[in-house]
C-alpha cells in the first residue's frame, strides 16, 4: 500500500496542513508520496521533501496549474494516481474543490473530512454537524479522502527526501482563473492559530468586531465569527467558524457573544480549552465551555484586554 | 438558458440528530425534514436567473423515496417550473447520486446545473463537483456570486483567506454557498400553483447505473462529550484560570 498526499500551498508557501495530512496517511501505510503541484513551487516542495515519513516528493511546476484549478489538476492526479492505493486531500477548500472530482474520474465513493484511520479501509468521520461520528469501512480497491486537518497532529520534519521534477501541463479548455481578494491580515489563519476569539451576533454590529483587535493582539490569536455574525453581515463568510465555515481546534477558543448554536460547535469544540463569554446563563455554549463568564461582553472585553 | 436544480430532502437543520441506541445509524423516525439550506439557495438563484431573463426554464430534480416530492413541491412553489423525482430506496453515495444526475444531464442538456454544496446530514462536499467531472463540465464551487456573461459564467468562490473568482464555459456545474442570496419564503398562491405544476416520477433503476454500495457504514456514535466545565465570576478570575489552571495563557 502506499499514499499519494496532494500538497496544500497558497502562491508556492507550504500550508501546514500538509503536514497533518502526511500525518494522517503514515496511519494508513508506510510509503507516502506528496505531490506538489502548482507554478514557482520549489519551496513548497523542498518543505514537503522535510515532513517526516515522506518518502518522495513529485513537484509539477507549470503555469497550468498556477490557481490549482479543479479541472486540471483533476487530470493530474488521476495520471498518478495508479501507483497508489490512497489519494488523500485535505479538507480545505481547495481540496475540496479538487478531492471529488477526481475520485469521480477514477470511479471511488469519496470518504469526506476524516478525523481518524482505524485501518486502510476503515476510517472516522463526523456525520450531522458532528453531532454523531460515523465509522465507515470504504468497499473500492482504491481510496480518495479529505483529512479534517484540526483533527491530527502534524508530522514532525525529517532530512530531505527525493524531489522528482515532471514536466506536465494540461491545459483546460473550461474554466479560467480570474483573480483573488485575499483577505488582508496580520493576524494567524483561523485554522491555524493557536488562539482563536470568535464574535457572534451579541457583537451587534461589525464595527464592535474592533473590541476583540486588542485582546487578539496581546494573545497572538486569529479573530472569528458565528454564522449568525456572518448572516447579519457583520463580517466576511471567511471568518466563519462552523459546519458550514471553517473547522478550528486551536488551544484556546474564546466565544463571545455567541448561543453556541449547533452549528457552531461543529467548528470548535475539538478545542483544547474553550471560554464562553455570554450575558445569558442559559446559553447553550456554556454546556460545552470549560470556562464561562456570564457577564455583558462590552464591560468584560475592554477588562479582558486590561487583564491580559 | 435551462437551468437544472438538484436538492435533497434532508432533517431540518434546526433539529438535532441523534444516534440510535443500536448504534446503526442516526434516528431519523418523527423527525421533521426540509429542503437542505444549501439547496434551498440553488433554487432562489435559479429563480432570479430566470426573473432576470436569462434562464428560461427551471428544473428541479430529487432522488429519494415518495417522501422527497414534498421538497420538489416546495421548489416548485419558490418558482421552479417542472420536477423530476427519481425514485429510489437505497441508500445512495455521492457518486451513485452523481452518476443518476448525470443520466438527467443528458437527457435534458441544461446549460447550468446549480447545486448546494454540501448536504446538512452527511457533509460530504462531494456531488457538484463528481457531477461536474462525470458530465466533463466546468465547477464553480462555493459560490457567493454568480454572473453570466454570454456563453460564459463569473463564479465567485468562498475559498479560504478570501475570494476566487474564475471563468466558466458554459456548459457549468455550480455549487452555492451561505451568501449566495437569500432564499424567499414560497407565498401561499404560489403554494397552490405549485400543486398544479408536472412533477415527473422515474425510477432510479430504469436510469442504469450501479448502485452498489462502496462504502459501508460499521457504526455511529454520539460524539466524546465535553467535561462540564465551571462558571467564574469576573474576568479576574477568569485570567488567573486560564494562567494557573488550563496554562494556555502566560
Amino acid at each position: 500500500m502506499s499514499v499519494l498526499v496532494i500538497a496544500e500551498h497558497e502562491s508556492g508557501v507550504l500550508k501546514p496542513e500538509t503536514a497533518k495530512v502526511v500525518a494522517a496517511a503514515t496511519k494508513i501505510a508506510s510509503h507516502v508520496t506528496v505531490l506538489v503541484a502548482g507554478h514557482n513551487i520549489a519551496e513548497a516542495a523542498d518543505h514537503s521533501a522535510q515532513i517526516a515519513g515522506v518518502q518522495k516528493v513529485v513537484a509539477v511546476d507549470d503555469a497550468s496549474f498556477a490557481h490549482q484549478l479543479a479541472e486540471n489538476t483533476s487530470e493530474l492526479v488521476v495520471e498518478l494516481a495508479s501507483d497508489f492505493s490512497h489519494i488523500l486531500f485535505s479538507a480545505s477548500t481547495t481540496g475540496k474543490n479538487i478531492a471529488p472530482r477526481v475520485a469521480a474520474l477514477l470511479d471511488k465513493s469519496q470518504i469526506s473530512e476524516i478525523i481518524d484511520v482505524i485501518d486502510a479501509d476503515t476510517f472516522k468521520r463526523p456525520i450531522y454537524a458532528g453531532n454523531a461520528i460515523a465509522t465507515v469501512k470504504s468497499l473500492d480497491s482504491q481510496k480518495v479522502i479529505t483529512v479534517r486537518a484540526s483533527a491530527f497532529d502534524a508530522a514532525d520534519t525529517q532530512a530531505a527526501c527525493d524531489i522528482e521534477a515532471r514536466s506536465q501541463s494540461i491545459a483546460s479548455q473550461v474554466s479560467e482563473f480570474v483573480s483573488i481578494e485575499q483577505t488582508e491580515s496580520e493576524r494567524p489563519e483561523l485554522t491555524a492559530a493557536p488562539v482563536v476569539i470568535s464574535g457572534g451576533r451579541g457583537m451587534q454590529n461589525g464595527e464592535n468586531f474592533a473590541l476583540l483587535n486588542g485582546i487578539a493582539d496581546k494573545l497572538g490569536a486569529a479573530i472569528g465569527a458565528s454564522r449568525a455574525a456572518v448572516d447579519a453581515g457583520f463580517v466576511p463568510n471567511d471568518m466563519q467558524v462552523g459546519q458550514t465555515g471553517k473547522i478550528v481546534a486551536p488551544n484556546l477558543y474564546i466565544a463571545v457573544g455567541i448561543s453556541g448554536a449547533i452549528q457552531h460547535l461543529a467548528g470548535m469544540k475539538d478545542s483544547k480549552v474553550i471560554v464562553a463569554i455570554n450575558k445569558d446563563p442559559e446559553a447553550p455554549i456554556f454546556q460545552v465551555a470549560d470556562y464561562g463568564l456570564v457577564a455583558d461582553l462590552f464591560d468584560a472585553l475592554p477588562e479582558l484586554e486590561q487583564a491580559l | 438558458m435551462k437551468v437544472l436544480v438538484p436538492i435533497k430532502r434532508v432533517i431540518d437543520y434546526n433539529v438535532k440528530a441523534r444516534v440510535k441506541p443500536d448504534n446503526s445509524d442516526v434516528d431519523l423516525s418523527n423527525v421533521k425534514m426540509a429542503i437542505n439550506p444549501f439547496c434551498e439557495i440553488a433554487v432562489e438563484e435559479a429563480v432570479r436567473l430566470k426573473e432576470a431573463g436569462t434562464a428560461t426554464e427551471v428544473i428541479a430534480v430529487s432522488i429519494g423515496d415518495k417522501a422527497c416530492q414534498e421538497q420538489l413541491r416546495t421548489a416548485l412553489a419558490l418558482g421552479a417550473d417542472k420536477a423530476i423525482h427519481i425514485e429510489s430506496d437505497a441508500k445512495l453515495e455521492s457518486l451513485h447520486v452523481a452518476k443518476l444526475l448525470a443520466k438527467i444531464v443528458e437527457q435534458e442538456s441544461p446549460e447550468l446545473v446549480i447545486l448546494g454544496k454540501q448536504s446538512i446530514d452527511s457533509d460530504n462536499n462531494q456531488t457538484g463537483q463528481m457531477l461536474a467531472a462525470l458530465t466533463k463540465r466546468a465547477q464553480g464551487t462555493f459560490a457567493s456570486k454568480v454572473v453570466v456573461d454570454g456563453n460564459k459564467l463569473q463564479v465567485t468562490r468562498e475559498v479560504d483567506g478570501g475570494l476566487q473568482t474564475v471563468s466558466l464555459s458554459l456548459p457549468a456545474v455550480v455549487t452555492t454557498d451561505l451568501r449566495l442570496n437569500e432564499p424567499r419564503y414560497a407565498s401561499l398562491p404560489n403554494i397552490m400553483k405549485a400543486k398544479r405544476k408536472p412533477l415527473d416520477v422515474i425510477t432510479a433503476d430504469s436510469l442504469g447505473v450501479d448502485l452498489a454500495p462502496r462504502i459501508e457504514l460499521v457504526k455511529v456514535e454520539e460524539p466524546a462529550k465535553r467535561s462540564g466545565g465551571v462558571m467564574v465570576e469576573s474576568v479576574e478570575e477568569l485570567v488567573n484560570k486560564l494562567k494557573t489552571e488550563a496554562k494556555v495563557i502566560s
